[in-house]
């Protein structure tokens, strides 16, 4: 059954009618997502061809949601728009809305999670600044490529979109039930710690990989989560032991402050509490591979 | 972005907070000027974007014009751990009292805005919360209801100021709330925060930070941005739209998200380790849809940083097609060449992921003896290092 995705979740996208929109939509619908149709208030009421499949554009997500029973939404907005439409995904009470838009300011991240908790926390929220979340062979919500690998037994979480295609390709032979990338920013939606409670949770998951880096403490917070909740065998790998303090690495949220958020302590955080961390990706993969082939 | 003091000050200002009046020099000729409008007894401030300057003899009164150019003379082009000053900022002084502590800032952890405050001002705030936890008040605000006046009076009860300006601080508070939202700040920092012997409260410290994803609300940002301090390569990427941030390497990094290439950066410095200590030289994102334009003008950058001995191109085609990358690096070095920029440093390339067999065919067919076509990203690591190691 994967986590928060199967191959049953209806899904819908934000911004389906712009250019990033589109393009991820036929995608997700090649890779056998149920796409069900799109939000846009100025095209509602249209249909969008996507190479013979028809998909309906509607006004809102609630009429979305009202008419094709939708769980997920996709929000490909940009960022000047994003914080109003994870607020009305909100409003709408879906499942599980994927932010998918990198440069939203974090005052609206802030302002749309600060809502999402007042609502009762009715919806999940993954990102923004995120790939989304893919369970192989059954459903991809996001931009991760769904060819990468098939459906198996290892669960991955990861700050890093492209660190996850490559954790993906490393270990394609065994095959993953579910990858989510929960983003880069500072503030971001689904943590570390949310998909390991749901990956020990999940009868189709035998073992985690976590991939964090620089910025923050959440890998550290993760590490003190482990120790007291996950039973099923963790495999960790942190970005960004070299990087100078100051200095923002590409993501908004990687960036060492003053001693806090450095590699070194988040790998030391999670060797405490008995996960290996490896050096490279490759290392990593290999160590993940030495679990599963114990199985 | 972190702003200067003098920078904050004037944000301070804008938003109706009190400030000491002051101004900002380049030239002991300038800070005349100002001294001369101020009158009487002024302070000269380093403008160091790092902590610790007064220490360093980066702040000093001075007592009429005369004595200011003479101060702004010593302190102009000090270095500062690192730090050469280009500006000082000259304020009137103040007849300090007392000293306490305010800021709001992002708290990452719980997802939301953080304010703390301590009667205990004017040192290091982080040292007050390790000895006097007690003295230092931490509450979260929620960003959609934020600081109002009954929230604000709820923090200065809680930390303990006294009554004489507890109104004062209220009113700060909440103007200080509406500054950092207002200019979309991830830090407002004061410290301190004064009052006089005359009973005045006065911010007499800026620290700001600005979120830079919020730059598109506002375009009056962009001016804070110290050009001179800007290295020049980082400089001239930014105007390129491409992710890069100058090190003090050999091995000039390229590749494909940012967690991806920041994890490149770490496996060139372990192969580093064991060929002669080499080090990445940048660290330079190329994004997603990696273009023969956008691969020639980041190969352009990574190649005009002189200490670069060799590149590592490091690519995972996800979305991306590899044969697309491919074709990129080959159009991109005879673009180079067509520029009359001729590339002479050898380039490692990795490619993995999707089309990863037509790429690696792409750069084989192409011939170029620069290309060295290695497919694990490990391995590449070590050829790139040992190369550098070679070219030093």
């Amino acid at each position: 059954m994967a986590i928060w995705l199967t191959k049953d979740s209806k899904v819908i996208v934000q911004g389906m009618t712009g250019s990033e929109g589109s393009k991820h939509t036929r995608r997700m619908l090649a890779a056998g997502t149920n796409v069900v149709g799109g939000v846009n208030p100025r095209k509602a009421g249209q249909k969008v061809d996507f190479d013979g499949t028809e998909l309906p554009v509607f006004a809102s997500v609630a009429d979305a949601m009202k008419e094709t029973g939708a769980e997920v939404t996709v929000i490909f907005v940009p960022p000047q728009f994003t914080k109003a439409a994870v607020v009305e995904a909100i409003d709408a009470g879906i499942d599980l809305a994927v932010v998918i838009t990198e440069g939203v300011p974090v005052h609206d991240t802030a302002a749309f999670w600060a809502y999402n908790v007042a609502k009762g926390e009715r919806t999940r929220i993954i990102g923004p600044n995120c790939p989304g979340i893919a369970s192989p062979g059954a459903s991809n919500a996001g931009i991760i490529p769904a060819d990468i690998t098939g459906s198996g037994r290892i669960g991955l979480v990861s700050k890093s979109g492209t660190l996850t295609y490559q954790m993906m390709y490393e270990l394609r032979d065994i095959g993953f039930s579910t990858c989510v990338g929960i983003g880069g920013d500072p503030i971001i939606g689904t943590t570390h710690i949310d998909a390991l409670a749901a990956f020990e949770a999940d009868p189709e998951t035998d073992a985690i990989v976590m991939i964090g880096e620089i910025g923050g403490d959440a890998e550290e917070r993760a590490a003190e989560f482990i120790k007291a909740n996950v039973t099923k065998p963790v495999v960790g790998y942190i970005a960004g032991f070299t990087a100078p303090p100051g200095k923002t690495m590409g993501h908004a949220g990687a960036i060492i402050s003053g001693s806090a958020g450095t590699a070194d302590a988040k790998k030391a955080a999670l060797e405490a509490v008995g996960v290996k961390v490896g050096k490279t990706p490759t290392e990593t993969a290999k160590l993940m591979r030495e679990i599963m082939s114990g199985r | 972005m972190d702003l200067y003091e003098y920078q904050g000050r004037d944000l301070f200002e804008r938003h109706g907070l009190p400030v000491l009046a002051g101004g900002v020099a380049t030239t002991p000729e300038e800070a005349r000027a100002i001294a001369e409008r101020l009158g009487g007894r002024v302070v000269v401030k380093a403008q160091v974007k790092v902590g610790g300057r007064g220490k360093a003899g980066g702040v000093k009164l001075a007592e009429g014009a005369e004595e200011t150019v003479a101060r702004a003379t010593d302190i102009l082009g000090m270095d500062i751990k690192g730090h050469t000053v280009h500006k000082v900022m000259i304020t009137v002084t103040a007849d300090v009292a007392e000293e306490y502590y305010f800021s709001y800032l992002l708290d990452r952890a719980n997802r939301t805005f953080l304010c703390i405050a301590s009667v205990a001002g004017g040192m290091d705030i982080e040292q007050v919360a390790a000895d006097t936890p007690e003295k230092v008040v931490k509450a979260p605000i929620d960003a959609n209801t934020g600081v109002d006046e009954a929230k604000a009076r709820e923090i200065v009860s809680a930390a303990g100021f006294p009554a004489e300006v507890a109104d004062q601080v209220v009113e700060v508070a909440v103007k200080l709330w509406q500054a950092f939202v207002a200019e979309d700040a991830t830090l407002v920092e004061v410290n301190p925060l004064a009052t006089t012997k005359d009973g005045k409260l006065l911010l007499l410290d800026a620290k700001v930070t600005l979120d830079e994803n919020a730059a598109f609300r506002h375009p009056d940002h962009e001016a804070l941005v110290d050009q001179a301090s800007v290295d020049p390569l980082e400089q001239a990427a930014k105007e390129k739209d491409l992710n890069y941030v100058k090190l003090d390497g050999e091995v000039g990094i390229i590749g494909n998200g940012a967690g991806l290439v920041m994890s490149t950066l770490d496996v060139v410095a372990y192969a580093g380790e064991r060929h002669g200590g080499v080090k990445p030289a940048n660290f330079l994102d190329i994004g997603g849809g990696a273009s023969a334009e956008v691969m020639a003008n980041g190969l352009e950058i990574v190649l005009s940083d002189p200490s670069v001995k060799s590149v590592f191109v490091n690519v995972f085609g996800g979305i991306t097609a590899c044969d697309a990358v491919a074709n990129g690096i080959v159009q991109a070095l005879a673009l180079l060449e067509q520029r009359g920029e001729k590339a002479t440093k050898p380039l490692v390339v990795r490619l993995d992921g999707n089309n990863a067999e037509a790429g690696r065919a792409i750069l084989d067919g192409a011939n170029n003896p620069l290309i060295q076509r290695v497919d694990t990203m490990d391995g590449a690591a070590e050829r790139a290092a040992e190369l550098a190691a070679a070219g030093v």
